[in-house]
């Protein structure tokens, strides 16, 4: 037992790599399922584990191979990435309970070996890039996970041909995203003539005036950037979410764009270091600015959308934006204020993506005129959107109003209220396109378009447990609030 | 600045890799055929390649592969491997993207009887329009 415990933190990504391809040889989709299943619970046992090893801030340093670093290539597991590992594994076995009815009406039933196959791979590739602790390796787990992910995309495309362009421009930008981060690895290894995260630390201190480890900072901004959907590179996002099999859907917009906001604070905090004035200038003038023109216009575009799964993808890139505004403010509240606010974004929207794609199996499309007076006929599946959408806006009582509130506490610990007056500006506007679904939902005349039939107990848990996720972690914040609090202070002691 | 030949010259493969990253990220933006905007990845990412080989070269140095007898002359300077590995992996990257993104093209032309992007953006627009009507 000793021997396995030391192993954890390569467990971790070998389980679902190893078993994926075993979806596709035992060639069942029942047996599939069950081995994407039993690799997903595995991951999300590995990961509360690893996030109990690390409760006391220490961290877990894992040495593939043997070799030790920085020769070899080091996995580290701290009490920052190993809150993101619980909160993808988490993901993961919720929407893989849904996905075994959803992908019946969504996948051509031959594909359904190869896509369980491709989620595993793509779960592979977020828990490893969190796990690494080597630059050169979040490329490449980078780029496992966003292959499989422009795969399953492209599996929208027996519903909507659109999928299938909307792949392929995120494949274009995603690899445009990459290569710039690859780029600026380079030049990072140019000055520091290392690949480890945490020799890069130390030898880039005198390297401050450098103009190559400027240039390598700018290009891994800017290729994160691409990845995360930072405002003006979200254009692959909306198509993306919007033609993607629900089942993808709710699962990328819960981990993927904050899998790569969490390599873009990692390298700020542990890889490069925060006194360094070109980076205070990156955050002050560039990344804030951005973010807060996020929040506004995104917001908006999302109040003139007619289909609902549109809208709720531009509400991501606006969600995004108070993530970076908070990972902005360079301070500790603000850093906790983002891990917050990506744990419950996350069981956000997966509830919202989860409860639209069963509502809209039953109603034959995701537009507002489709859903009209659903709520009556299936209140069991509106009542997590509603609540779900309550979450997004930030109604108290909610897991949102947590990460709203402490994200407006940390401006005003940093001394811009006027930040906060803006975080919560853009908060009514979100009422404005969550009202408009609750509305056509619950008060308008049904839809000739429905065809409630019986919803199976298979989809119900999830959803549930999903949905009383957002509700029991806007009361019982201990565990959220203690987890991020933890998380920033150990980036910031770096 | 200062055009000092030895300068320009002396760094001849960054300047390279700057045209080449700079021609390819235009052909992505700048063309419409779908292929040409695989190709255009791919001129990008063959820049990046040159980039991390020319770090990797030292000056006077030779293949950093030990004599087959195990002979290892210990004043022998070699060049420095890791950016050629580091290299092995992203060209396989690029062809597993370059692979999907050529099926994927595949997949569009038989959804849609076309590759170029305006067009498709048209066929798209007028499918929105008919949706719209029926709404």
């Amino acid at each position: 037992m000793e021997h396995f415990y030391l192993h954890l933190p390569i467990l971790q990504v070998l389980i679902p790599l190893i078993l994926a391809p075993i979806c596709i040889v035992l060639g069942r989709p029942t047996a599939a399922w069950l081995i994407a299943f039993f690799a997903s619970v595995a991951s999300l046992v590995t990961a509360l584990s690893l996030l109990h090893s690390v409760s006391d801030g220490s961290s877990l340093s894992y040495h593939i191979g043997g070799w030790p670093p920085p020769i070899g290539i080091e996995y580290v597991v701290d009490s920052a990435n190993a809150f993101l590992l619980v909160l993808v594994s988490g993901i993961s076995t919720v929407v893989l309970l849904y996905a075994r009815d959803q992908i019946k009406f969504e996948i051509s039933l031959e594909n359904h070996t190869l896509f369980y196959t491709c989620y595993l791979l793509c779960l592979t590739g977020l828990l490893g890039v969190l796990i690494t602790g080597d630059v050169f390796n979040v490329f490449v787990f980078l780029e496992i996970s966003s292959l499989s992910t422009y795969v399953l995309v492209a599996q929208g495309a027996k519903k909507d041909k659109r999928a299938l362009k909307a792949a392929f421009n995120y494949l274009i930008m995603g690899t445009i995203g990459a290569t710039f981060f690859v780029i600026g690895v380079g030049f990072l290894y140019m000055a520091t003539g290392s690949l480890n995260m945490l020799d890069i630390h130390e030898r880039i201190i005198d390297l401050e005036s450098s103009r190559t480890v400027r240039a390598a900072y700018a290009f891994i901004v800017i290729g994160m950037g691409l990845k995360l959907a930072m405002f003006p590179m979200h254009l692959w996002m909306p198509g993306a979410y919007t033609y993607a099999p629900s089942v993808v859907t709710t699962f990328l917009s819960a981990t993927a764009t904050k899998v790569s906001l969490f390599v873009l604070v990692r390298f700020t905090f542990s890889v490069f270091h925060l006194e360094f004035e070109f980076i205070q200038e990156i955050f002050k003038f560039l990344i804030m600015p951005l973010a807060i023109i996020a929040m506004f216009s995104m917001s908006l575009v999302a109040i003139f959308q007619k289909d609902i799964k549109r809208m709720l993808a531009y509400s991501s890139i606006a969600q995004i934006g108070y993530m970076l505004l908070g990972v902005s403010l360079l301070s500790e509240q603000g850093l906790t204020a983002t891990f917050v606010n990506l744990f419950n974004h996350g069981i956000t929207k997966a509830t919202l993506f989860m409860s639209l794609g069963v509502l809209t199996l039953h109603s034959g499309g995701s537009f507002l005129s489709n859903l009209q007076g659903i709520g009556k006929r299936m209140p069991w599946i509106s009542a997590p959107f509603l609540i779900g959408g309550l979450s997004l806006v930030g109604i108290p009582g909610t897991a949102g109003f947590i990460s709203k509130w402490m994200l407006v506490q940390a401006t005003l610990e940093a001394g811009i209220p006027f930040l906060a007056i803006l975080i919560i500006m853009s908060s009514l506007l979100a009422i404005v396109y969550i009202w408009k679904v609750i509305e056509h939902i619950y008060f308008m005349d049904q839809a000739t378009t429905i065809s409630a039939e019986k919803v199976s107990f298979r989809i119900l848990i999830p959803l549930w447990i999903l949905a009383g996720s957002c509700i029991y972690w806007g009361f019982d914040t201990s565990f959220i609030v203690t987890a991020s609090d933890l998380a920033a202070s150990n980036l910031l002691s770096n | 600045m200062i055009f000092d030949l030895n300068f320009i010259l002396g760094h001849l493969n960054y300047w390279l890799f700057i045209l080449l990253m700079m021609i390819g990220l235009y052909i992505v933006i700048a063309r419409g055929n779908l292929i040409k905007k695989i190709v255009g990845l791919n001129i990008f990412q063959t820049s990046v390649f040159m980039f991390y080989i020319s770090i990797g070269k030292v000056s006077g140095g030779t293949a950093p592969i030990f004599p087959i007898d195990m002979n290892i002359n210990p004043a022998t300077v070699y060049s420095n491997p890791l950016p050629h590995v580091l290299i092995l992996t992203a060209i396989v990257v690029g062809i597993a993207t370059t692979a999907l993104g050529l099926a994927l093209i595949v997949r569009i032309r038989e959804a849609y009887g076309t590759i170029e992007d305006e067009d498709i953006t048209l066929l798209e627009i007028q499918e929105q329009e008919i949706e719209n009507q029926h709404l």
